[in-house]
């Protein structure tokens, strides 16, 4: 005999699933019936047009650089925090988090600030010949700024499960710091690693607010997907809005399957539920 | 400063390294590499926001963030996230019962579909919403460029993260306890309160306080749906927005001030709250 009866079993699982259908799955339903009601024509030429093109372009080259570089970070940040003692150690950890605190506008906002004219390193940026605001440089940083924590967030449960045994054995039979790192931690972490990645990607993709401030949003120079998305919706090209919009709805659900599949593999560390948006320091007990 | 930081001297979990070797150059390099890294992409620029809000001294600051638009998107966003909040608990606890209490066919389809607003660009879920509750609503429910359509954006972009939370503490509660009130003759809702509720009530606030924090700075999703209208439904993230679009970066900066002070405030409860717990429960 089970606590709720069977009928109010039911309503529960009503409720919950209409909640559901009617937040989520119907509008989204909605936005593949309305990107294709008059045919596929009208939302190819949208993607495919120039301006799309060049959208997707700077997408790509947005998330391709921040990814990379935050993937490093993350792998780098994690062994600082997991495997050194050091005073403010948790305050680091803790500010790890903040670009998941901070609104995507303050982001954008602080770039601008800071590298715009009279920004404390627009100097440097002015010497070097780069121009960071209304430009690329400035959009990768937003990108960088937004996926930061993710990869550190993902690494750092695993580095504490699998501890330094093997790592100390290696160093005792003379392996360096890398030979180390490349035999023994990065294999036992890659998974961890990978799922840190995705998530990134993710959230890189998708970022709209940061960019929006730095880029000035110039169509077809400064453009991302979702400034595209945005502009065309504007410019009253619903199909176009759509139709990229669909493009980005797509690549979200592959990075959902992709998650969904690591966890059945059982990621080391990982919990039941992806930590998609772990905010806090990671400082449980192992 | 930090409390969380001195009530953890005696870090237990590692044991101290010998000789251990790190790659990136050993340990104070790697150390600085990372510091620098974190302060040049994200801590600079956040301290130039705050420098800059306080630029023109403290009665500019004080200024724009008491004029009457400020005032009114920063009203706005407070409520519209703590009712947005409210709905999150009440809708996240239920769901995540259904989730793991109940059994249904594609049960493991709509667990995935629950983390699709973590993962679909924020542009993409304002204008997934429009489509059915825009003005074209196929059902004639119109609630663009109203303070309902705020709503329904915050309540998309946080819908995971109450039921998130929620999910795996809901796995461990022990159902033997539940049945054990049940056959004593406990009603549903006496044991949904004294039994269930205890134990997920960390969870609960842990995952509130996400989505509270997700909800304030929210931009994305807003900017289709709701119109932007000052003084009605414009958020203070737009209101930033706007600020900066008009070439008045201190202004934007002053409202960006108070939006950090309050995700910073909640996330460091929850890291106080989560330490407080990890060691209330060693004991």
């Amino acid at each position: 005999m089970s606590a709720p009866s069977r009928l109010a079993r039911i309503g529960l699982r009503t409720v919950a699933l209409g909640y559901l259908a009617a937040l989520l799955v119907v509008p989204l339903a909605m936005v593949f019936y309305r990107t294709f009601e008059d045919g596929f024509a009208a939302p190819w030429e949208a993607v495919t047009s120039p301006e799309g093109i060049h959208a997707f372009w700077m997408t790509i080259v947005c998330v391709g650089i921040a990814v990379p570089l935050n993937t490093i970070f993350g792998v780098a940040c994690a062994l600082v925090l997991v495997r050194q003692r050091f005073r403010g150690r948790l305050v680091v950890d803790s500010l790890i988090s903040l670009p998941f605190a901070v609104s995507p506008v303050v982001i954008g906002l602080a770039l601008f600030l800071v590298y715009a004219q009279g920004g404390w390193f627009a100097g440097i940026m002015e010497s070097l010949g780069i121009q960071v605001i209304f430009a690329l440089p400035g959009m990768v940083l937003a990108t960088v700024f937004v996926s930061l924590p993710f990869v550190v967030r993902e690494v750092q449960p695993v580095l504490i499960e699998i501890g330094t045994e093997q790592e100390e054995a290696a160093s005792t039979l003379g392996a360096n710091g890398w030979q180390t790192f490349w035999k023994v931690t990065l294999p036992a972490i890659r998974w961890g690693v990978t799922y840190g990645v995705v998530l990134a990607t993710a959230r890189a993709l998708g970022e709209f607010g940061a960019v929006a401030v730095v880029s000035g949003k110039i169509s077809g120079q400064t453009e991302t997907l979702p400034l595209f998305v945005e502009n065309e919706f504007n410019n009253f090209n619903v199909a176009g809005a759509y139709a990229a919009a669909i493009v980005l709805a797509l690549l979200a659900v592959i990075v959902l399957v992709t998650v969904g599949w690591l966890r059945n593999r059982g990621v080391s560390g990982a919990p039941p539920a992806p930590q998609l948006n772990p905010a806090g320091p990671v400082e449980k007990e192992a | 400063m930090n409390p969380a930081n001195t009530a953890a001297a005696p870090a237990p979990s590692t044991p101290p390294k010998v000789g251990l070797r790190l790659p990136f150059g050993g340990e104070p390099l790697m150390r600085g590499m990372v510091l620098t890294w974190l302060s040049v992409i994200v801590l600079i620029p956040l301290a130039a926001v705050v420098v800059r809000s306080t630029d023109e001294g403290m009665g500019t600051f004080w200024n724009a963030i008491t004029e009457p638009e400020a005032i009114a998107a920063i009203k706005l966003t407070l409520i519209a996230s703590l009712v947005i909040v409210a709905i999150n608990i009440v809708f996240g606890v239920l769901i995540a019962w259904v989730m793991v209490r109940d059994e249904f066919r594609g049960k493991q389809i709509v667990n995935s579909v629950i983390d699709l607003p973590f993962a679909l660009p924020t542009i993409v879920a304002g204008l997934t919403l429009l489509t059915l509750y825009g003005s074209k609503s196929p059902i004639g429910v119109d609630v663009t460029y109203t303070k309902i359509a705020v709503g329904l954006a915050l309540l998309f972009v946080t819908l995971p993260f109450v039921i998130r939370a929620v999910q795996p503490v809901l796995h461990e509660v022990d159902k033997e306890m539940e049945e054990a009130a049940a056959s004593l003759g406990a009603s549903n809702i006496r044991i949904f309160r004294s039994i269930m509720l205890p134990n997920l009530t960390p969870a609960i606030v842990t995952g509130a306080a996400l989505a509270f924090a997700r909800a304030i700075g929210e931009f994305g999703s807003l900017v289709l749906i709701t119109g932007n209208i000052p003084f009605d439904t414009q958020v203070a993230s737009v209101y930033i927005f706007a600020r900066i679009q008009q070439d008045n970066p201190t202004a934007a900066a002053a409202v960006s001030v108070l939006l950090l002070v309050v995700s910073v405030v909640v996330l460091f409860a929850l890291s106080l709250f989560g330490y407080w717990r990890s060691r209330h429960e060693r004991a």
